[in-house]
């Protein structure tokens, strides 16, 4: 590896060294292209060898190319040491117990000025220094299980998640939040809803699209939601809680198997598929939508089920697929593949062989639908019953993430093909559901005219 | 109640005690006397096809009441360097601003609502900036770093607004002095603000993500004609390339004032070069004042660490009064400032006392419409005398103090009285750094707490931008004709003054500089032609005129061997009618093709007839009526001092 010190590397750093200038130096550069005085901050790793970054008086920063520098000339030193400021979360009677699990992801930060780098907020004195209002809704503590980034979540963490969930029960805690990031929320939703059944307490999760170094991050408002749901609201289930409009107007809770990230970078990014919500929360309470759920109760008779079969994958079907793929599957070794198929779940002839090589192998194969919304339905022609005759269990309408996570903890716990299916095509929590709502899938189309005027009307 | 004490005189007396003169009767001494200083933060849109960090187009604005969309946002202070928060963003948090955003489908994408990271920054503008920034002079810089302001007051979505120095220092000459820049940026425009009522702020984003850049002055100017004058030199330099946007709002000031003893005041937003010298004028004696009213408290009060309000809730069934205040289910609060006789009324500015600095703040901070306050020292306070009567038993007032009252809903009333005794608390201190809102008659309003330096932050959503050392050299190469020249190449050519600035503002000289060259007309005719006859014209008949067409006019003039007299003629017409052709001007001016020798055979009967019949003794009269009858069928054709001395000739014989 090169040497950097700071993130300078190559032509920069040399520059550095050669003037005998530091990092957090107040320096003057003198250059073909004129004088520049300001502090020497450091680089981001993936940023050019070729320029050094300076803080100018005003502020604002501005890099300066080495191959223009004449001169460099140390004027001062002074590095920075940040640090959140830190206020004692009160205490207040009467207000519920809840519990913050810390994964890694930020929930609440700032930014250093000077460098750019994200310092998270975590413990409580923190946060209550970030997010006030959370001591008007609960009593609030906080854990850092692990520190991971969303992208890096896996088994390891679902289970040790769900076995903190069980022991915060055991304790007597009446709410349950997860902080996390929200490239994956989703998949560690439908794992901690398979890990802690019969739960008598509310679990959410929840993030944030815009970082909480922002004004208008929605970091803010999340926690405050979450530590309602957590807290006051009647829904004891794994539940995501994230913006329902792009608006500062109110959150929607979603069930855990049937939630997924729908924009890459929307506020209003979850979105219950297959389903409604299964309600709002805004910081006055939760207000139900679906009727049926899991009920609050006193007890902690929660069933925590922490098991994970890591030889699991999913299989993104495409036109002219080649056979090759599952066969190196079933080569290494895998256990069990999640096919998204086409249309109501069919792949082409081409992989018929493979598959059938793959169920001889004892693969338990299962089969969802690319378009998210809808039902795998393998009876209407013959390429889904051929398929099936081959050893691929329809899904129903479980979503190709949640199938994944599901088909991982099934076998987890046992390898016998039966038994999967069995355990697979019975619902846990709403991952297959009876029917589908005729209004649950609603995604709008922008133009079109009584759009247009719901839009114009209702906050985005 | 204190009968005795007049608030009208008092107001004059301490109007003399600071000193104000009059605008027009100041001189560079009283601005010397003032430790007057000033620099200058000049906003100029550049004129692109799309925004700065998405592809929506610029320039379309929407009626504020026609929109396709609204999105509801709310500002949180995020925690600055020393994990307090700032200045401004505790001030905008105490409001408890909704913030509503207007959008418009052709006008605003993902990116407006904050709910994109922003696109690859646009190149057209960053070569325009580093064009504008050449022209300075200035040191361009090795990598461009985009970074965050923070703005909380919800005119940008995302509480920052993108901006990037692209280079620093640099300096324009002034008539008698350089002025030196600290630095040029290139930055995202905010959005337009619909309204500010209450607790509710409303803005369009039309104007959001417009490419803009800011020249900052160092504060060297020293009277408000400086500053006038070296807002009008940027603004000719940046038009001079041709390539900024014109017309209202593409140019905005920041103007920083401050006197001896005083601190720097950014008065925002400044829509006309011309309000700026009154403007400044008033800050400086604003700040004057202050400091008086700073000695004159800490005279009398000894503690001033210790100097709080006292404050009273009022029954208003107790109050029998008509009060002023808008709005329903008021509370209503006395407040006493113990000490404060004779501040309240203090002059600050032209029609305007201490206790208006009060007002402002609590319409800004506190959401509280005006009238929010009456005070003890109102000029009219006879008319609420039982009210007064009330409040001075329930407060124990005493001679020394001023008291205030006001009223607003219940939640607002904490934050209200916060925002009074804070005021008050501020002018022991003397000035407090605020910014604040011009207005066309010179006086200034309360608009924000000026922020500190650390609401800068490097934007984590986009990469470095290296400028290299070849774009630079192709920029530099096609520079247009520097600012200085011009000003020296009208003045070699004779122009009137008063022609330059719109010759100058209008980026005009590259077309008069062609044609004059072209056609070799002289330079004089040409520019007064632009500046005095077509800006005569246009003004007078409400009409544009596209200055790109008088080339061709003089290009048709010169093939169909017409003199350019004849111009002025034409160019009336083509005015009121754009769309007409050459042709069809001179048919309608009933323009005929005639030789000088024709011309010229006329004249012996018109001297004949005139010296016969009228018996004219005066020779002039009788040339004048002879040029009459020829005037009109000599224009264009024949050089109209050719045909008057011919009269004369004739005449005289």
């Amino acid at each position: 590896m090169t040497e950097s010190i700071q993130g300078y590397k190559g032509e920069a750093l040399a520059t550095i060294k050669k003037y005998n200038v530091r990092v957090w130096s107040d320096t003057l550069i003198k250059s073909s292209r004129g004088e520049f005085k300001g502090i020497i901050l450091p680089r981001s790793e993936n940023d050019d060898t070729t320029h050094i970054v300076l803080k100018l008086a005003t502020g604002y920063n501005v890099g300066v190319d080495v191959h223009t520098i004449t001169e460099m000339t140390e004027l001062g030193y002074k590095e920075a040491h940040y640090k959140i400021p830190e206020k004692e979360f009160p205490y207040t009677e009467g207000l519920p117990k809840v519990k913050l699990l810390g994964t890694g992801g930020t929930i609440a930060s700032r930014l250093d000025y000077r460098t750019g780098a994200v310092i998270p907020a975590f413990s409580p004195g923190e946060l209550y220094g970030a997010v006030p209002e959370l001591a008007d809704i609960c009593n609030l503590d906080t854990e850092k299980v692990f520190a991971v980034f969303s992208e890096n979540m896996g088994p390891s963490q679902y289970k040790k998640l769900a076995i903190t969930i069980g022991e915060e029960i055991e304790k007597g805690t009446q709410g349950i939040i997860i902080g996390h990031g929200t490239d994956t929320l989703h998949h560690t939703a439908a794992a901690l809803t398979f890990m802690c059944q019969n739960l008598p307490i509310p679990v959410v999760l929840v993030g944030s699209q815009r970082s909480s170094d922002r004004p208008s991050s929605d970091a803010a408002l999340n926690l405050m939601h979450a530590a309602t749901a957590a807290g006051h609201g009647d829904i004891a289930e794994v539940m995501v809680c994230m913006f329902g409009p792009t608006s500062d107007e109110y959150g929607l809770l979603h069930r855990g198997t049937r939630v997924r990230k729908m924009h890459s970078s929307y506020r209003s990014t979850f979105r219950t598929i297959g389903d409604v919500p299964l309600g709002t929360v805004t910081r006055a309470g939760v207000t139900h939508i679906h009727s049926v759920f899991n009920k609050r109760r006193n007890d902690h008779n929660v069933k925590i089920l922490p098991y994970f079969e890591e030889k699991v994958a999913i299989v993104y079907y495409y036109p002219n697929m080649q056979p090759d793929i599952f066969d190196s599957l079933v080569a290494n070794g895998y256990k069990g593949i999640v096919i998204a198929g086409t249309g109501l779940g069919h792949v082409n002839k081409l992989i018929y062989p493979a598959i059938k090589r793959a169920a001889a192998a004892g693969v338990a194969i299962y089969m969802t639908v690319q378009t998210l919304w809808g039902y795998v339905h393998m009876f209407v022609y013959d390429t889904g019953r051929d398929l099936m005759s081959m050893g691929i269990v329809p899904a129903e309408n479980m979503l190709p993430e949640v199938a994944y996570i599901k088909l991982g903890w099934v076998l987890g716990q046992t390898s016998d093909l039966e038994k999967v299916k069995e355990m697979m095509l019975t619902p846990v929590s709403g991952e297959i559901t009876r029917g589908e709502p005729y209004n649950g899938y609603l995604i709008y189309q922008g133009g079109i005219p009584e759009v247009e005027e719901f839009i114009r009307r209702v906050h985005k | 109640m204190d009968s005795e004490y007049n608030a009208v005189q008092n107001f004059e007396r301490t109007r003399q005690e600071v000193g104000y003169t009059p605008f027009s009767e100041a001189t560079r001494a009283t601005y010397t006397g003032l430790g007057f200083k000033s620099g200058l933060e000049i906003h100029q849109q550049l004129r692109t096809r799309e925004k700065l960090f998405c592809r929506c187009p610029v320039g379309v604005y929407q009626e504020f009441d026609d929109y396709d969309a609204e999105l509801v946002r709310h500002m949180r202070p995020t925690l600055s360097e020393l994990g307090e928060y700032d200045g401004t963003a505790l001030m905008e948090f105490r409001t408890r601003k909704e913030i509503i955003y207007r959008l418009k489908n052709q006008t605003a994408c993902t990116y407006e609502v904050d709910d994109t990271p922003p696109f690859p920054l646009n190149r057209q503008a960053l070569e325009i900036a580093m064009e504008i920034s050449l022209l300075l002079k200035q040191y361009i810089v090795g990598e461009v770093h985009i970074t965050r302001k923070q703005y909380l007051d919800g005119s940008i979505p995302t509480g920052f607004q993108r901006t990037a120095i692209i280079g620093i220092e640099g300096e324009i000459p002034l008539s008698g002095k350089n002025i030196r820049l600290i630095q040029l940026s290139l930055e995202e425009d905010s959005c337009r603000e619909v309204s500010d009522i209450g607790h509710r702020r409303i803005y369009a984003t039309d104007r959001l993500g417009m490419p803009l850049i800011e020249m900052v002055t160092y504060p060297e100017m020293l009277t408000p004609q400086e500053v006038a004058e070296a807002a009008h030199y940027l603004r000719f330099l940046a038009r001079s390339t041709g390539k900024v946007r014109t017309g209202i709002g593409a140019a905005r000031e920041d103007v920083n004032v401050s006197v001896t003893g005083g601190t720097r005041i950014e008065i925002k937003g400044v829509a006309h070069i011309s309000w700026i010298p009154l403007l400044t004028h008033i800050e400086a004696y604003r700040q004057k004042s202050l400091l008086v009213i700073k000695d004159r408290l800490n005279q009398k009060i000894l503690k001033p660490d210790s100097w709080r309000v006292i404050t009273k809730q009022l029954k208003l069934e107790d109050v029998r009064t008509t009060l002023p205040f808008p709005g329903a289910d008021l509370q209503l609060v006395a407040v006493l400032l113990p000490g404060f006789k004779g501040i309240l009324s203090h002059f600050t500015q032209p029609g305007r006392d201490f206790a208006s600095e009060i007002s402002d703040r609590l319409k800004v901070i506190a959401c509280l419409e005006k009238p929010n306050l009456l005070h003890s020292e109102m000029p009219d306070i006879v008319e609420f005398a039982a009210l007064a009567k009330l409040i001075e038993t329930e407060l124990d007032f005493g001679k020394h103090d001023a008291w205030i009252c006001f009223a607003g809903p219940e939640a607002d009333i904490a934050t209200g009285i916060e925002t009074i005794e804070e005021r008050c608390q501020m002018a022991f201190a003397g000035i407090p750094r605020e910014t604040r809102k011009g207005l066309e008659n010179g006086t200034t309003l309360f608009e924000r707490v000026l922020p500190g330096a650390d609401r800068m932050y490097p934007d984590t959503d986009s990469a470095p931008i290296p400028v290299a050392e070849e774009l630079i050299v192709k920029l530099r190469s096609q520079l247009p004709v520097e600012l200085p020249v011009r000003l020296e190449q009208l003045s070699k050519w004779s122009v009137p003054e008063d022609c330059w600035t719109y010759l100058l503002r209008n980026n005009l000289m590259p077309i008069a500089e062609k044609i004059i060259e072209d056609f070799e007309v002289e330079a004089r005719f040409v520019c007064t032609l632009i500046a005095h006859y077509i800006k005569g014209k246009v003004r007078l008949n409400k009409k544009s005129y596209n200055f790109n067409n008088l080339y061709s006019l003089f290009s048709f003039l010169q093939e169909h061997d017409i003199r350019w007299e004849l111009i002025k003629e034409m160019l009336s017409i083509i005015i009121e009618h754009p769309k007409i052709d050459y042709q069809s001007v001179l048919n309608l001016l009933n323009w005929k093709q005639e030789k000088a020798e024709d011309l010229f055979r006329k004249i012996p009967y018109f001297t004949e007839s005139v010296l016969k019949n009228c018996q004219m003794k005066c020779d002039h009269k009788a040339i004048s009526w002879v040029m009459g009858k020829l005037r009109n069928q000599a224009l264009g054709n024949v050089k109209m001092e050719l045909v008057q001395a011919k009269i004369k000739e004739l005449v005289e014989q």
